[in-house]
């Protein structure tokens, strides 16, 4: 059977309308793997994951597993899982400190730099053939590490990360920069790892900006779990943003982000009413921020996905998680919480325990979100469904593109950044180069200047 | 092979059956084994609220990730911990009440319509009493539990562990006052943990 190519007619921006198939179909996942999942740059981890020399983390990049290393000159490395010999999963640790890798099948060793060091009985069987530098363990083809965060692609081609993000930059930076406006600063303090039965599209999408699933989450917001709960106040999160001009924003190269522009007179809104401390610190923290970054503090963010499968959490909660594929209709879900490294042992303290009572498959408000992904999968897989696209068409054409944010602005809750998303996938689908990945405005941006 | 100081103290700590097999110690695991088959209805029954009555005001709920990690540093590394970092629950009667709140809004779509949860509760065994096993104020419990879950019309999940239980006698029988569940999985194979253990 030859493989589907129609993916123009699957994704009707235009129209509005959006295949299930993309969604649920094997061949269109198997062709996602390869085409979205070996370009793409795709988060991997932390540094504070691997803060000293010979510390690994065990990642994965699409459905495979990856070792995150800081080798003995405390570089960071990112290879494949797998022996050069017979595939042997080299390291089946979560996370620990080594000189060597040994593999547990035929005991090659891989130094933490990925090279191949020790073959047993080398110079009886191999003397002569095995060249150990091209057997090396399968390193990523680019690897960045942005403000902590770090990020890797198997494209030699891809352009730098930096590149690759554009203008959703500042909004990333928002949830990586610490409280107080100081350049990166984070840490991680936990991560979760579960295992859920729906398309990773529908993570990825509903951090791209879908605020209007809001309803699904109204338990919470009826008993209060923020952190001002105790004292009284209803919602899942401060309200820090109720004066502010919400942004929905696609960006060119699939990216897309939900965030937020304080009025000009940017004045504090109380929150971590809870805990005086608590109080006092983020308040303390907002106006640094604001010495700091006057005009730009008025930024503030909400949530948003770097396509393909990275999204974040700006703020309550903080965090940033990667959407594995493992099949069309089961994706492994990674969050990393976020913190300031330098943040008071109390804020710390504060800050875990609302992201656990928040966040992921035990957190109150994220429970919902995994109903709703699991089953509308699960009904999307019928013959009929099948013949019914998913309707895309709000707020068709309510964006602007001349926003000093760059991308298509919109100021009410819109699809456009969904649309944005899966014209980007189309593209990847299709095969496209990388000019035509970045989005054409991005690019001649660049041809300009 | 070497095994850690650590480990050590950890296996002490379980294999601590220095209580001896007195009548005092079996009419004690009788009550304990009751109050806990008490404690399933409550949860398979849907009495949340009930439940909660169970707990201390001080409780501490907790249930770790779990880790792989090399020969050795099991004791040091195999768990997330409490009062520490990111794990599956580590909580106080606040949270836990928040969370029967939700499940009683009748919108918590995640439990809406409510799961069906069987609980399973064995091996039961006291560990250390304290002041002393013939009056005991409080008790350390260690139990395993299997817990089904079958959600709308497919989704089964099975859930199986160890409990280590600090238990409480008070006026109006035991109270829960700590409780560590380790789930015996690394990556959680459930979308979802809407039950309590
Ligand atoms: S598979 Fe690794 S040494 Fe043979
Ligand atoms: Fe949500």
């Amino acid at each position: 059977m030859p493989l589907r190519n129609d993916f123009d007619q699957l994704v009707d921006v235009k129209g509005g309308f959006i295949s299930r198939e993309i969604f649920v179909d094997a061949d269109i996942y198997r062709q996602e793997l390869d085409k979205v999942f070996t370009r793409a740059w795709l988060l991997v981890g932390h540094e504070s994951l691997v803060p000293n020399p010979g510390d690994f983390y065990t990642s994965r990049m699409g459905e495979e597993s990856v070792i995150l290393c800081r080798d003995k000159k405390s570089e960071i490395h990112v290879f494949l899982n797998s022996c050069r010999h017979r595939g042997m999963k080299v390291c089946r640790y979560e996370q620990g400190n080594t000189s060597l890798f040994t593999c547990p099948y035929h005991s090659w060793t891989y130094t933490t730099d990925g090279k191949l060091q020790g073959v047993p009985l080398h110079r009886t069987l191999y003397d002569g053939v095995l060249d150990r530098e091209a057997n090396s363990l399968v390193s990523v083809a680019k690897l960045c590490n942005y403000k902590g965060s770090i990020w890797a692609t198997w494209d030699k081609d891809a352009p730098d990360f930096i590149t690759y993000l554009g203008d959703a930059r500042i909004h990333l930076d928002q949830a990586l920069d610490c409280r107080d406006g100081r350049e990166g600063g984070s840490e991680v303090i936990g991560v979760h790892k579960w295992v859920f039965p729906a398309n990773w599209k529908f993570a990825a999408e509903n951090f791209l900006g879908d605020t209007y699933h809001n309803p699904s989450h109204r338990s919470v917001d009826l008993i209060g779990i923020g952190p001002s709960a105790a004292a009284g106040k209803k919602g899942r999160r401060d309200d820090e943003l109720e004066k502010a001009q919400h942004v929905w924003i696609s960006f060119p190269e699939g990216h897309g982000v939900h965030s937020a522009i304080q009025p000009e007179a940017n004045e504090y809104i109380e929150s971590f009413l809870d805990n005086p401390i608590l109080e006092q610190y983020f308040r303390h923290c907002f106006e640094e921020r604001k010495r700091r970054l006057g005009e730009g503090a008025r930024l503030l963010p909400f949530v948003g996905t770097i396509f393909p499968n990275t999204s974040y959490h700006g703020r309550q909660p903080r965090g940033l998680c990667a959407w594995h594929p493992h099949s069309p209709t089961s994706t492994e879900g990674w969050r990393f919480f976020l913190v300031d490294k330098d943040a008071p042992k109390e804020a710390k303290e504060y800050l875990r325990r609302y992201y656990m009572r928040y966040s992921g498959p035990a957190g109150m408000t994220e429970q919902d979100d995994m109903e709703n992904w699991l089953y509308a999968t699960a009904a999307s897989t019928g013959t009929v469904a099948r013949r019914y696209p998913f309707n895309y068409q709000q707020s068709m054409g309510a964006y602007v593109t001349d926003h000093p944010l760059g991308g298509d602005v919109s100021t009410q809750v819109t699809e456009q950044i969904a649309r944005g998303f899966y014209r980007r996938w189309t593209t990847y689908m299709q095969g496209g180069d990388w000019h035509e990945l970045l989005g054409s405005p991005a690019s001649d941006r660049q041809a300009a200047e | 092979m070497t095994t850690t100081v650590q480990d050590q103290d950890r296996q002490e700590q379980l294999t601590n059956a220095a209580i001896e097999r007195s009548a005092a110690y079996y009419r004690l695991k009788a009550d304990v084994e009751d109050f806990y088959y008490n404690e399933a209805d409550l949860l398979d029954e849907r009495r949340f609220r009930d439940w909660l009555e169970l707990l201390s005001d001080d409780i501490s709920y907790f249930m770790p990730i779990r880790r792989n990690v090399k020969f050795g540093q099991q004791a040091a590394r195999e768990n997330t911990k409490r009062g520490e970092g990111i794990s599956w629950f580590d909580e106080d009667k606040w949270t836990l009440t928040k969370r029967v709140e939700q499940i009683l809004t009748g919108v918590h779509y995640a439990e809406e319509p409510l799961s069906r949860i069987t609980h399973i509760v064995s091996n039961v065994q006291i560990k250390g009493a304290r002041p002393e096993i013939g009056a005991p104020h409080e008790l350390d419990v260690t139990s395993r539990f299997l817990v089904y879950q079958n959600r709308v019309e497919y989704e089964t999940y099975i859930f199986v562990g160890r409990r280590n239980d600090t238990l409480r006698l008070t006026g109006n029988g035991f109270k829960i006052a700590r409780r560590e569940i380790l789930l015996e999985q690394n990556i959680l194979l459930a979308k979802n943990l809407t039950t309590f253990f």
